[in-house]
């Protein structure tokens, strides 16, 4: 019985090209929309989650001063970090991966006839545990460099390239205004952090250094962070909190005259604007696939009136209610899973060519290709049914004189 | 000591009243029908227009129910038998050739005349040699995968008597089936039943305004205003 359902169903879909194709089409519309907006609304939210991953999601920073949002809230009034901050926290924190000193500075850098304006960051060697950056040649400092303040220094892959071309650069001499220090490693390019900024245009020397030859203080700037899991990131940063003020002596009820930011809070707010857009994409999508939706209901309906002789005619050769009724579930379900499928392979297509054109990332969401291929199919088949059932039921002799 | 069995009733229409609507728009199809038919017949029903002769048609065919009285089909009380089973009776026992020839539009005449055998669940490959062959016993072996818009009347009406045959039904129900026809393809049409009725033993009933056609039949029954006109001849033959 199913059988002949099947074929009596197969048989009338093919009879009916346009009819079919009419309904196939609205599920087809609906569905890829719904998938290839999805598919792109993700895909941006990957891209905005692995650029601030790049940045490190597991680090805090610690500046003076009360807190401003935004970069360079830097305020000179406030007292500074020291190298005792920096001890007693790598000694009395635990959970954290590295703690960096970083005391940075505008400058001027030259090599032969070639020079580039760069930032200059004093730090340790944990400013690269910290900011999870690896080398493309060359090595990080070693303690003697770092305990005596050498003159050498890691590059950034900018630099390397204004200055050096392809040239190697290890070994070679670059001029930091007043003194020339020795390179001894490039660090693997990052590429633009998702502000835009340059995360390649850089110089880092060994703190020591910096402080004697360039800032001419023992302070420290800023202290980088990192956890060793992301969990343990709030605990950190109460503990890192309490143990400044204690060792500041601030007084309970007195505010921090310094402050720890995370780069989650900037995370969050990034991808719950993503994930807005994603929401909103899918909106748009779930109004045409309803739009969709309503289309096959309307040619379902359309063409049960249509048809309604031919069920009359059915009947009355013997046909039970049920199996004509089977005829046309099975007719809707074909023609909508088809439409399902095709949309599906259409969306994900446009899906991919979209996010290939924007160059983000590939993402793919089962449940809404899911969600979308069962909505559809679901319209079809309800739409497809309930129509069939009202004809089903007729009497055959007013079913056949229905005109 | 046993006599021997007349042929048994095959129709039976005990007090058959059919109504159609209510109060004072109330249409009186039928007023009271009794009418036998035995096993082999065929019969003529003739009569002025709304006299009836669709409805008890539809009666006998299972395709609807008295309002009150009785229908045996062979001696089974149709009226109160479900849908699904009055669906079966016909499926399994009756062919019906409609006044229109009520065929599917889009569906090639073998097509439309397997449908009756596709219900009955004829396995595919015997499904269209049966076809095929009812298609031949009326002439349109050649024309068997036109569709019926590209048939002419007569033609239609053909395939619509292979269809009713096919399944080699106990009873055969024709209304009207040369009321489309000229008088050339009229004949035909009657040849064709009659042969149906003399070589394979089906009982039919027939719908004629036309007494040229009532004639090939074994006996005629007249209906005036929903009932059985006495002047006509209801007996035994
Ligand atoms: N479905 C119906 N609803 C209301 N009245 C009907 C219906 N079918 C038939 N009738 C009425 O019943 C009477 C008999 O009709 P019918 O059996 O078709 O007559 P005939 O076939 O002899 O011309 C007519 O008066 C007709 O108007
Ligand atoms: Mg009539």
């Amino acid at each position: 019985m199913i059988w002949n359902a099947f074929i009596l169903a197969l048989r009338e879909i093919r009879r009916s090209a346009m009819r079919s194709i009419l309904t196939t089409l609205g599920i087809v519309i609906g569905v890829a929309s719904v998938i290839a907006m999805v598919m792109l609304g993700d895909a941006t939210t990957a891209y905005v989650t692995q650029s601030i991953s790049k940045l490190g999601s597991n680090m805090l920073i610690l500046r003076p001063g009360q807190d401003r949002h935004g970069p360079g809230g830097g305020d000179t009034t406030s007292k500074r970090f020291t190298q005792e901050d920096i001890t007693a926290i790598s000694r009395e924190i635990g959970g954290i991966k590295g703690v960096a000193p970083v005391s940075s500075k505008g400058m001027q850098v030259v090599y032969g006839n070639q020079n580039y304006s760069t930032s200059i960051d004093g730090s340790t060697n944990d400013y690269f545990t910290v900011k999870d950056w690896s080398f493309e040649t060359g090595r990080n400092f070693t303690a003697a460099e770092l305990q005596g303040g050498k003159a050498v220094c890691v590059i950034g892959e900018t630099i390397r390239k204004e200055l050096f071309g392809d040239q190697n650069p290890l070994d070679a001499s670059i001029r930091l205004e007043n003194f020339s220090c020795q390179v001894i490693g490039v660090l693997h390019s990052k590429g633009s952090s998702m502000f835009g900024m340059d995360q390649d245009d850089l110089v880092v020397v060994p703190l020591r250094m910096f402080q004697r030859r360039i800032s001419g203080n023992q302070e420290i700037a800023t202290i980088l962070l990192s956890a060793k899991n992301a969990s343990g990131i709030e605990s950190i940063k109460t503990n890192v909190t309490s143990l400044i003020r204690e060792r500041r002596h601030i007084r309970p009820g007195d505010e921090d005259d310094f402050n720890v930011r995370d780069l989650r809070e900037v995370v969050q707010t990034l991808s719950s604007t993503t994930k807005m857009l994603t929401l909103l994409l899918g909106a748009v999508a779930a109004i045409s696939l309803l739009v969709g939706g309503i289309g096959i209901m309307n040619i379902m309906l359309v063409s049960v009136t249509e048809r309604t002789r031919e069920i009359g005619i059915r009947l009355a050769i013997g046909a039970l209610e049920r199996e004509v009724l089977l005829q046309f579930l099975v007719e809707a379900i074909v023609l909508s899973s088809l439409g399902g499928i095709i949309g599906m392979a259409l969306g994900i297509g446009t899906g991919v060519a979209i996010n290939h054109f924007f160059d983000l990332p590939f993402v793919f969401n089962t449940s809404i290709v899911v969600i979308a291929f069962l909505f559809s199919t679901l319209v079809g088949i309800v739409f497809g049914y309930f129509p069939a059932r009202k004809a089903a039921r007729l009497n055959p002799i007013d079913a056949l004189r229905h005109e | 000591m046993k006599i021997p069995q007349s042929p048994s009733p095959v129709i039976e229409l005990k007090g058959t009243k059919k109504y159609y609507g209510e109060g004072d728009a109330t249409a009186y199809a039928l007023r009271g029908v009794d009418l036998t038919i035995y096993e082999g017949e065929f019969v003529a029903i003739m009569g002025p227009s709304g006299s009836g002769k669709s409805t008890a048609m539809n009666i006998i065919g299972c395709l609807d129910v008295p309002t009150e009285g009785h229908y045996l089909f062979e001696g089974i009380d149709v009226g109160i038998l479900s849908r699904d089973q009055r669906a079966l009776l016909r499926r399994n026992y009756i062919g019906f050739i409609f006044q229109g020839f009520n065929l599917l539009g889009k569906t090639s005449a073998v097509e439309n005349v397997e449908l009756p055998l596709l219900y009955r669940g004829v396995p595919a490959h015997e499904r269209r040699t049966m076809a095929m062959a009812a298609l031949q016993s009326v002439g349109l072996g050649n024309v068997a995968h036109h569709t019926p818009g590209e048939l002419s009347g007569g033609q239609q009406q053909r395939v619509a008597i292979a269809r009713a045959i096919v399944t080699d039904p106990l009873v055969l129900l024709a209304d009207e089936p040369t009321g489309n026809l000229d008088t050339a393809k009229s004949i035909e049409v009657m040849e064709l039943l009659k042969s149906f009725n003399l070589e394979k033993k089906i009982t039919i009933i027939m719908v004629t305004h036309e007494n040229d056609m009532a004639r090939y039949a074994s006996r005629t029954i007249h209906f005036r205003d929903g009932q059985i006109d006495p002047a006509g001849d209801g007996s035994h033959p």
